[in-house]
């Protein structure tokens, strides 16, 4: 056995010490800033079972990459190769260093093993040359991705991206350092293998090459190692400051999520786990109709949570986060689950300046109250008075069944407060929430139906109401199966466009699809349920000017004008004013189309 | 000798046809309905002077009588080529090809579909009915709410789908205001209980006795008028139609119930002149057609032998464009020439 320590190591302990500290720091520091409610989540979770979800979703996304996977095979081989291999290089490389120290070694051992294990390998433990083989393979496995990265950066199209993230100088040095690990390794355990003739059939051929060249010399060999170690030293020093605090970081964002953890109106420690399980891979820019249609590429989420984590770029915050239509396309794109809507928000709520309140709410207090005993509320939304065919088909709809309701914002319209929330004014539409919870709740109305998909939202995730709350679509498809509601089929054929806030909101696809069904043919797009487009005219985005809403909404438009439908659905109000508009085939709103197509004997 | 072949039997391209005949030219009109003037025939009264269309639309029928002009009827052109030196091809919905020396465009202005606003209602509540409509009832002298019964209020709405963002027309229509204020008129001297009120952005008096007649319909006929657009209506359970709106001159929102509001609906550019003016390369600006020059040559487009006149190049009144049907063809004689 030889000796177990070199000067070289030194870079490498100083690195894997210097990440340790940080780590532990910066994660206790961001657990202590979770709020009481965050913690009562996970004191109230950390006893079950939850964690086992979590451990595989951490071995799935963490090591395995399934979700990139999903979008592009080569990409996910990529990240996977890189992750899961160096993951088993340094699992293998532990085993083999137990294997041939018995007795207990230094942790770098594992790292270094064939410089310090330069023995012809059976001589250490049997099956040597095996693991030999082994780790050799692994090698090649991270190196085939560490190419498929290089080639990304030069041609990133056949890896599915279009367009790829613009780093900073700390992500561009840290991957720089990446890059040089296993090129590195392979070199040093190559002119290890020069001298002594170990190592498995790759290290050893590269050994035989060096030896023909002439450069067997320890001396060369001294300094490949020592390069190889300041490379993971350096590498490990800037992890904790650049994009690679993901690895770790997002282990620990999934099993906080497991455990029930959500983020909400203001930044938490919770909040900055999101930030940094962040690895800016870029795939959110794609996606984006803002990219996509305007070609503008300096809001999505990757930049938008890289102004909010970087000091330097923190004044740019506001105009980052302000200039998104929140169509949360690049949440249901992320690879790493980030909820980038709320983040956006709680940016949005950061710097909202208060303005002049006197006498802007003076009009709530005239709103009657009412009696519903009996009956259903139903909401339209401001949205929907301006779509008053929407409005009036549910009173349609409603009489047909025999269904009594209160119309609570026929005359005296309360916003439901979201597109205030969503703009950043937090205790404006507090305001708006508290009226409308008492108008419902003394109400004694027994569901709330809704037709717009951002009041939907807004009653079904701001609102802590008792009663459920349902969308059109959802009481007409319940009204259809139920039998209550019996549809004639006409021979319209029709696509449906999925709003923002009803699908990748709320999750809404399938209710709207099973009436169209039973009304029409119902034909399929290219882009749907969660890749969706946005129609552009989302109240998300208040610095859009009318041509750029319109470039959107024509590509979706196109989208959906594709299979050459008869007539656009949609369950928006927003959408269908965003589709009336382009001129082309009718817009209809499914209530409308349910409307048109009772069948006289309904009752 | 040269024939000349004119795209719509409007006013414009009447006026063109009868002074190219006088001169002696082959002229061959065509129009996609049944009979000319279909934009003049189903109006009441013209502005300013009261005249009764129906007289207006008979004089310039008879312009059409001249041996020279050949008139054809329910045939759409639907595709406009050049042919070398031969002129100019028209291929008509049924598929004929129609060979001319020149062609004069005047294939004119649509109607906006109200329908695109569906915030105002049009097509779901029965009481708002658009300018065309609100003709119609006063040339019958049948102005009706939905319920069957004379009106007492009627609220006439400018600036529907013109100097409208949203709906894709920057532009202004040029004759909706005038036109609101005539019917205003008219729906006080035929229903003098009712109250008529005229809801605007700012008002464009732009020709002789127009504001005349504005000054007159307040003095006299006691028609208001608030500065401000609507923002939506609703119906009522009794067949009424609710407007909410901004009074933009007091800043405060109002709502009011009104029997009938009348939607004052702009001009964009007819089916024909949109897929004409596409067709051969001289679309301009929201799909109206486009000339070489606003000041002098305004008849006159990029390619040879092909002429503009009337609506089809923007918004105009009637006595514009047959203003501009004369200059056409007076640019017509002076290429031949």
């Amino acid at each position: 056995m030889s000796n177990s320590f070199s000067i070289f190591v030194l870079p490498f302990c100083a690195g894997v010490l210097f990440l340790l500290v940080i780590s532990v720091w910066k994660y206790w520091r961001w657990i202590r800033g979770f709020n009481k409610l965050q913690r009562a989540t996970i004191r109230k979770n950390i006893w079950t079972w939850r964690f086992l979800p979590a451990i595989w979703e951490a071995f799935r996304e963490g090591l395995l990459h399934w979700r990139i996977t999903k979008k592009n095979v080569i990409l996910g081989y990529m990240h996977r190769s890189l992750a899961f291999g160096w993951f088993l290089l340094i699992v293998v490389g532990a085993v083999q260093a137990k294997l041939a120290y018995p007795d207990g070694h230094p942790f770098w051992i594992a790292i270094f093993y064939n410089y310090f294990e330069p023995e012809c390998n059976p001589v250490a433990f049997p099956k040597a040359m095996f693991y030999a083989h082994l780790m050799d393979a692994l090698l090649i496995y991270v190196l085939s991705g560490l190419t498929l990265a290089m080639f990304k950066k030069v041609w990133s199209r056949p890896l599915g991206m279009k367009r790829t993230t613009r780093h900073t100088i700390m992500d561009r040095v840290a991957k720089l350092a990446l890059w040089c690990i296993f090129p590195m390794r392979l070199l040093s355990e190559g002119a290890t293998s020069a001298i002594n003739g170990n190592g498995g059939f790759l290290t050893k051929a590269l050994g035989d090459l060096i030896k023909n060249i002439g450069l067997a010399d320890p001396a060369f060999e001294y300094s490949c190692w020592l390069l190889y170690s300041i490379a993971l030293g350096t590498f490990f020093c800037l992890m904790p400051f650049s994009r690679y605090m993901h690895i770790f970081t997002e282990i620990f964002l999934i099993y906080f999520r497991q455990l029930g953890v959500r983020d909400n109106d203001k930044k938490t420690g919770y909040t900055m786990f999101e930030l940094s399980a962040c690895s800016r891979c870029g795939i959110c820019i794609d996606g984006c109709p803002m990219n996509k249609e305007l070609g503008i590429v300096n809001m999505q989420g990757v930049y938008m949570l890289q102004s909010v984590r970087n000091l330097e770029l923190q004044r740019n915050a506001e105009s980052i986060a302000e200039n998104c239509l929140m169509c949360d396309r690049c949440v249901a794109d992320c690879p790493v689950n980030i909820n980038l809507s709320i983040i956006r928000r709680q940016v949005r709520i950061k710097n909202k300046v208060a303005f002049d309140e006197q006498g802007t709410y003076g009009y709530l207090r005239n709103v009657q109250p009412f009696n519903a005993i009996g009956r259903i509320a139903y909401f339209g939304g401001c949205m929907s008075h301006l779509t008053p065919g929407i409005t009036s088909a549910m009173e349609t709809i409603f009489d047909a069944v025999g269904q009594k309701y209160w119309y609570m914002d026929k005359e005296d319209t309360i916003c439901c407060g979201r597109p205030l929330l969503q703009q950043g004014f937090e205790h404006q539409a507090f305001e708006l929430r508290r009226k409308n919870t008492e108008m419902i709740v003394n109400s004694k109305a027994t569901m709330l139906v809704t037709s717009c998909p951002i009041c939907y939202q807004s009653f079904k995730k701001e609102y802590k109401l008792s009663i459920p709350v349902l969308h059109h679509t959802e009481y007409i498809n319940m009204l259809i199966e139920s039998g209550k509601l019996k549809l004639r089929h006409d021979d319209k054929r029709v696509v449906y466009h999925d709003p923002c806030e009803l699908g990748r909101g709320c999750g809404i696809y399938d209710q709207p699809r099973n009436i169209l069904k039973a009304t029409s043919t119902l034909l399929k797009t290219k882009e749907e349920r969660e890749h969706s487009l946005c129609c552009g005219f989302n109240l998300g985005n208040l610095l859009l000017d009318i041509e750029q809403q319109t470039k959107i909404r024509n590509a979706s438009r196109d989208n959906l004008l594709a299979p050459n439908p008869d007539t656009i659905a949609t369950a928006c109000p927003m959408c269908k004013k965003a589709f009336q508009r382009a001129e082309t085939v009718p817009v209809k709103d499914i209530a409308e189309i349910v409307a048109a197509n009772i069948l006289a004997d309904n009752q | 000798m040269k024939t000349i072949s004119i795209i719509g039997a409007g006013p414009a391209g009447i006026e063109a046809a009868s002074v190219l005949a006088k001169q002696g030219l082959t002229v061959n009109i065509f129009e996609k309905s049944s009979s000319p003037l279909k934009n003049i025939t189903d109006k009441a009264f013209l502005f300013p002077n009261f005249a009764a269309a129906s007289d207006v639309a008979e004089l310039m029928n008879k312009k059409l009588l001249n041996q020279n002009i050949v008139q054809h009827y329910d045939t759409e052109i639907v595709g406009l080529e050049r042919e070398g030196e031969r002129g100019w091809k028209l291929i008509d919905n049924k598929n004929t090809s129609h060979y001319s020396d020149m062609v004069l465009l005047a294939t004119g202005y649509t109607p906006f579909d109200a329908h695109r606003k569906e915030e105002l209602g049009y097509g779901i509540y029965n009481g708002v009915v658009t300018s065309l409509e609100m003709e119609k009832m006063i040339r019958y002298n049948q102005i009706l709410n939905s319920i069957g019964e004379k009106p007492k209020r009627i609220v006439f709405l400018q600036c529907v789908g013109s100097r409208d963002e949203k709906s894709g027309n920057h532009y202004c229509s040029k004759v909706c205001c005038v036109t609101a204020v005539k019917q205003a008129i008219e729906v006080k001297r035929q229903i003098p209980d009712a109250e008529a009120y005229i809801f605007y952005m700012d008002l464009r008096m732009w020709g002789q006795h127009f504001e005349e007649m504005y000054r007159e319909s307040q003095q006299e006929y006691g028609v208001r008028f608030v500065r401000g657009r609507i923002s939506e209506a609703s119906g009522t359970f009794d067949g009424k139609v609710q407007i909410k709106a901004e009074d933009t001159l007091m800043g405060l929102p109002l709502k009011m119930t009104t029997d009938l509001l009348v939607l004052m609906v702009g001009m964009e550019a007819s089916e024909g002149t949109r897929c004409l003016a596409k067709a051969a390369g001289i679309c301009g600006d929201y799909g109206f057609a486009q000339t070489i020059d606003p000041h002098i040559n305004d008849c006159t487009s990029s390619q040879p032998g092909l002429f503009v006149c009337g609506a089809c190049k923007r918004p105009m009144s009637i006595n514009d464009v047959v203003n501009d049907g004369r200059s056409a063809a007076l640019a017509i004689l002076e290429n031949i020439k």
